[in-house]
């Protein structure tokens, strides 16, 4: 029994596992040791990333309340490629003097959030469900305010912690009218409550929808996000913008296709709107960015835009879509965070014109971000082409033409601000350009890593073929 | 047998252009040279063997040489049943293209090193080599269409590089660019060939194309369009492309111009090997052509004959010496060309096709020979006009004497090689077409007569005077031209039949000594007045062009064809098509185009107050964007 336990719960078990060494750590370990606690974490997090690959069979736990598949197992793996990508670009900054004290905090309350996000995605009820996002949000609040000293950061801790109040409580709204309906929490015995179609499911559907939305930071649910990406530290919004985001993503998935199936009918119209909302509205919002991280920020809200694409006809190919769409966009966002980091730490500036000229003092930097920029707006050869591609292709096989052709040009938008900063890196002269600098082994680790997978995930097709396989057992 | 290695021979060019390209300026001079040489010489060892194995070892089966794939692999799936490969197609044909190119190449990488000596550009001149001499191998060993297309386009683009090579020089780059765009142009029809036939037969590869009967359910699909067959329309299509690599008329505008690169790219690319793709697509998809399309093989043995003869008495009246030899290859692919025009399928009706491979075995060894001879004469006298040179014989030795067994092969003279292979496809088109057997045999007149005319004008004559005293070039450089010149002679006595027929039958091929003793005696006439006009300086040449003027006028301007083309771009297209698009494009796309843009940023502008940092109008809008979403959803729920 507790074997089972142990093998549907592995990678809840042994993330806790890891936070709670670190915990342990803080508490214990000399400080002079304390600087040997970050590579240890590194090493015993990679290995848990590569583990959550093995594959194992499913199953239920707690009578049904959590709920396991080598699906759900494969979208956690993917947050935790993401997840290691950032903390290796984390070193460098934890490594700084004002934040080293805290370093450890810093890691416990990342793994937290996560382990929010697993119970989220294995979640077999809506109670289960509730926690892990209430474990996800609480510690993001905290990550946001992790500037302690720096008014911007506690502003931004606080407006997420308000609005992410506010949209919990609408959606536990949205919950309790489901089980008012149905008299049930579990997402097995829901569907056979929703029909005949109620307005009071309409309005929980709505309600629930928010809440999600919220956490994707959809259109017209997206206000929070610039105040609160910018204040964070980058480390932090890049985490909000990509790992929040996907799992957000993911969760959204797994429950229309679990539990709203059969009211497709009725709410791809709401998909469809929300879609075609965030990826305009997004872009706009991106075109006028001169901060380089508010401008990633508001094109990861564009980005959102594109996910929802995957979901106006729930299907296998849809689901797989959206995975092979957030793993290449995990890539391409940190790859572009990764460079923006590097800078920061060095030399503090953020403005895309200070990136003016960047291409002739550090060269492998400006090809990295022109690397990421061109995955981010789809250019082939790289990974973002092929993400876009499938995406594009399940909306059309729905028969969703103008929704693609409306993302098309969307495509278009982004691709003008994505280039700017691609022209600002090669083209744009400037007489003080960013001095010729050499990041640490960790970020340069991670920015390998996400360059070689900006390539090798959209060239190498058994990747596609991998999730497909899985999800279509899902 | 395997032949797996096959993919080697292309490779390892391909390799040395990636090593000399990437390691460009930290290689000594030296180095790059004997690089590319031995890369070339690899490649040569490897089709020498393929050869042996080939024609030897594997033999006939069932009394025809197998069509082998030596080498395959799928590259791009379309669809279950339509895929491109990537691979090599080992047969007759292919096998002695691998010979011709890999020989000529590893002359001409031998003579280069001396030739580009002391030259800036002289290691991106050895990678754009081997670049060539990839490309150039993958296309003879295409396996189908979709590949000898990549081919195609990658030669056109080696051949480009090199016609610009001295990029410093005006004329170089309008000549690249010329020889570029009029392939280009040509390769558009080449390209709506490969569609229309590859539709109609669902296939790209040669083996399924050219199987005879394949071509019989081909035939019998298809329609009629404009009073021709699909089929014909898609081969006359397919032609066209061959014709503009290959130089017919009215595409040959851009080999004379091609001269302006180094002369052992003119030997190497514009002699012996790229110039007659053309001539190698047509006897690739010879079946078809023979059994699905008439019309189409008359055309190519029309347009043959007529360049031929065009391109011939071009070459009277010129005074550049890399031009006569260039309108001089014109002609002889015109001979090519009339080869296949007037050859059938199978047996002894297949004479031309046979033939016409012949011509194109012996002509890469002694065009490509006369243009290395070239380029030690210009390398010595710093001129490329025949009016400042004379006498070169007492300087020259070694060059004058290849020079001259080159001239004699080229002029047909009965022992050398082009008797042999001229002969035959004059023989092939007696038995076809009487109006081109006459025009050929004029032709063969013409052409002794305008190659004798360089060789006395140069090597004997008045001696101009020289700024520096001509003496014989090193021996990097000689030693190429002894080769070949020996090639130009033995090749003659090859048993081509046997290697090489139309349906891969042995062809017993005797000489018809009727057509041709009449071929040698107006070979002889041409040589004799040759003779009498240029061997002593003489004021006869002149009197002769005073009294046909106008004739002469228009030949050595080349009959204008180049002043029409400038009209019909210039004024036609450019002022009644191409203004008309641009001030469109301009006005009405841009417009909108800027337009959309300047939407775009006003209304990105415009909404920027939402963003305003006070929490309660956030809270405020998630309120009220939820309960409009909800309504709209109940609205919906209603109305399903």
């Amino acid at each position: 029994m507790l074997l089972q336990y142990l093998s549907l719960m592995r990678q809840e078990v042994s993330l806790i596992f890891i936070a709670v060494l670190v915990l342990i750590c803080e508490l214990t370990v000399n400080q002079r040791y304390k600087k040997v606690v970050i590579p240890i974490t590194l090493v015993l997090f990679g290995v848990h990333t590569i583990l959550g690959f093995v594959p194992f069979d499913g199953g239920k736990l707690f009578g049904g309340m959590f709920a396991t598949s080598h699906a759900q197992a494969l979208m956690k793996s993917v947050l935790n490629v993401g997840v290691f990508i950032i903390l290796l670009q984390s070193v460098a900054w934890l490594k700084k003097e004002v934040n080293f004290q805290k370093s450890n905090e810093f890691l416990i309350l990342l793994f937290s959030t996560l382990t929010g996000m697993y119970f989220m995605i294995s979640s077999g009820d809506f109670l289960m469900f509730y926690i892990g996002l209430e474990i996800a949000s609480i510690p993001m609040a905290m990550l946001a305010a992790f500037d302690t000293f720096r008014s911007k950061s506690s502003e931004a801790g606080i407006k997420f912690l308000l609005n992410s109040a506010l949209s919990s409580g609408i959606l536990l709204f949205g919950i309790s009218l489901f089980y008012a309906i149905s008299g049930t929490i579990y997402f097995d015995d829901l569907p056979l409550y929703f029909s005949p179609v109620s307005p009071l499911f309409a309005l929980g559907f709505i309600f629930f929808i928010s809440g999600l939305a919220f956490k994707m930071s959809l259109v017209p649910f997206h206000l929070w996000t610039a105040d609160v990406y910018e204040g964070s530290p980058t480390i932090v919004t890049s985490y909000f913008s990509v790992i929040s985001k996907g799992a957000a993503a993911f969760i959204t998935s797994i429950l229309l296709f679990k539990v709203f199936f059969n009211q497709l009918y009725l709410w791809k119209d709401i998909i469809y709107l929300l879609s075609v909302l965030t990826m305009t509205v997004g872009n706009l919002f991106a075109l006028r960015q001169t901060n380089i991280k508010r401008f990633l920020a508001f094109s990861s809200i564009s980005q959102a835009g594109f996910i929802l694409l995957g979901l106006v006809n729930v299907d296998s190919l849809g689901v797989t879509a959206i995975i092979y769409f957030i793993l290449i966009y995990i890539l391409s966002n940190l790859s572009a965070f990764g460079v923006v980091m590097a800078i920061a730490n060095v030399t503090g500036k953020e403005e895309i014109k200070d990136y003016n000229g960047l291409y002739k003092t550090n060269p492998l930097l400006s090809l990295t971000m022109m690397l990421a920029m061109f995955s981010l707006a789809g250019i082939p050869p790289t990974a973002g082409f092929f993400s876009k591609f499938f995406l594009f292709t399940d909306a059309a096989k729905g028969g969703y033409y103008w929704l693609v052709f409306i993302a098309v040009l969307n495509t278009i938008i982004s691709l003008y601000y994505y280039l700017l900063v691609v022209k600002a890196m090669f083209i744009s002269p400037n007489e003080q350009p960013i001095e010729r600098f050499r990041s640490d082994i960790y970020t340069r680790t991670a920015l390998l890593i996400t360059v070689v997978g900006i390539f090798a995930v959209g060239i190498y097709s058994p990747i596609f073929e991998y999730i497909r396989n899985i999800i279509d057992k899902f | 047998m395997s032949f797996q290695f096959t993919i080697l021979i292309p490779l390892i060019p391909l390799i040395s252009f990636l090593i000399i390209g990437f390691l460009y300026s930290k290689m000594s001079n030296k180095l790059a040279g004997i690089w590319g040489s031995v890369s070339i010489f690899s490649s040569f060892l490897l089709s020498l063997f393929t050869a042996y194995r080939y024609f030897f070892e594997v033999g006939r089966v069932n009394g025809v040489y197998p069509k082998i794939l030596g080498f395959d692999f799928e590259w791009l799936r379309f669809s279950d049943s339509l895929s491109a490969h990537l691979g090599t197609l080992i047969d007759p044909i292919s096998v002695m293209m691998l010979v011709v190119v890999t020989t000529v190449s590893l002359m001409v990488h031998i003579y280069s090193i001396g030739y580009m000596k002391g030259d800036r550009g002289f290691n991106r001149f050895f990678a754009f080599l081997s670049l060539f001499s990839f490309s150039m191998l993958g296309l003879v060993l295409s396996t189908n269409i979709f590949e000898i297309y990549i081919f195609w386009e990658l030669v056109g683009v080696s051949s480009y590089l090199l016609i610009g090579f001295y990029y410093e020089k005006n004329s170089a780059v309008a000549a690249s660019k010329k020889a570029f765009i009029v392939t280009r142009f040509a390769d558009l029809f080449f390209l709506i060939g490969i569609l229309i036939l590859s539709f109609y037969t669902k296939t790209f590869d040669f083996i399924s194309l050219t199987d005879p009967s394949n071509i019989a359910v081909m035939q019998t699909g298809s329609i009629t369009f404009m009073g021709l067959s699909v089929t014909t329309w898609a081969l006359l299509l397919i032609f066209i492309g061959g014709a503009g690599k290959s130089a017919m008329f009215p595409l040959h505008i851009w080999l004379p111009d091609a001269m302006e690169g180094p002369s052992p790219v003119s030997a190497l690319i514009h002699a012996a090997t790229m110039v007659v793709a053309g001539v190698f697509l047509v006897a690739r998809l010879f079946p078809i052509y023979a059994l699905g399309s008439d019309q189409a093989l008359q055309v190519i043995g029309y347009v043959g004959a007529f360049t031929s003869l065009f391109a011939a008495v071009i070459a009277m009246t010129q005074m550049d010496f890399k031009r006569v030899l260039a309108f001089s290859t014109i002609s002889q692919i015109g001979y090519m060309m009339v080869g296949l025009g007037v050859s059938g399928y199978g047996n002894e009706a297949g004479l031309g096709y046979m033939a016409s491979m012949f011509h194109l075995f012996t002509h890469a060894m002694f065009k490509a020979l006369l243009f290395l001879c070239a380029g030690s004469v210009i390398h010595v006298v710093h001129t490329n006009f025949i009016n400042e040179m004379g006498g070169l014989r007492k300087h020259m030795k070694i060059t004058h004497i290849t020079f001259l067994i080159a001239t004699l092969a080229i002029a047909g003279f009965p022992g050398f090689s082009g008797f042999f292979s001229k002969d035959e496809i004059i023989t092939a088109a007696y038995h076809n077409n009487k109006i081109i057997f006459y025009t050929e045999l004029l032709v063969a007149g013409i052409t002794a007569f305008y190659m004798f005319r360089l060789y006395f004008r140069v090597f004997w004559n008045q001696e101009a005077s020289y700024e520096h005293k001509p003496h014989e070039v090193e021996k990097t450089m000689t030693i190429p031209l002894i080769i070949l010149a020996f090639l130009s002679i033995a090749v003659g006595y090859i048993p081509f039949g046997n290697f090489i027929s139309s349906d891969s039958m042995p062809l017993e091929s005797h000489i018809n000594w009727g057509v041709a003793s009449a071929s040698i005696i107006v070979s002889f006439t041409g040589i004799i007045i040759a003779w009498v006009l240029y061997k002593k300086p003489s004021n006869l040449p002149e009197r002769i062009v005073s009294s046909i003027k106008v004739l002469y006028t228009w030949a050595y301007h080349k009959f204008y064809i180049d002043e029409v083309y400038l009209f019909v771009t210039k004024k036609i297209i450019f002022n009644l098509i191409s203004r008309p698009i641009a001030w469109f494009d301009r006005h009405v796309v841009d417009g909108a185009m800027n337009g959309i843009a300047w939407t775009t940023s006003w209304v990105s502008e415009s909404i920027k107050g939402l963003q305003s940092g006070q929490l309660q109008k956030y809270a405020l809008a998630f309120v009220s964007s939820t309960i409009i979403l909800s309504a709209l959803l109940i609205y919906i729920l209603l109305n399903v």
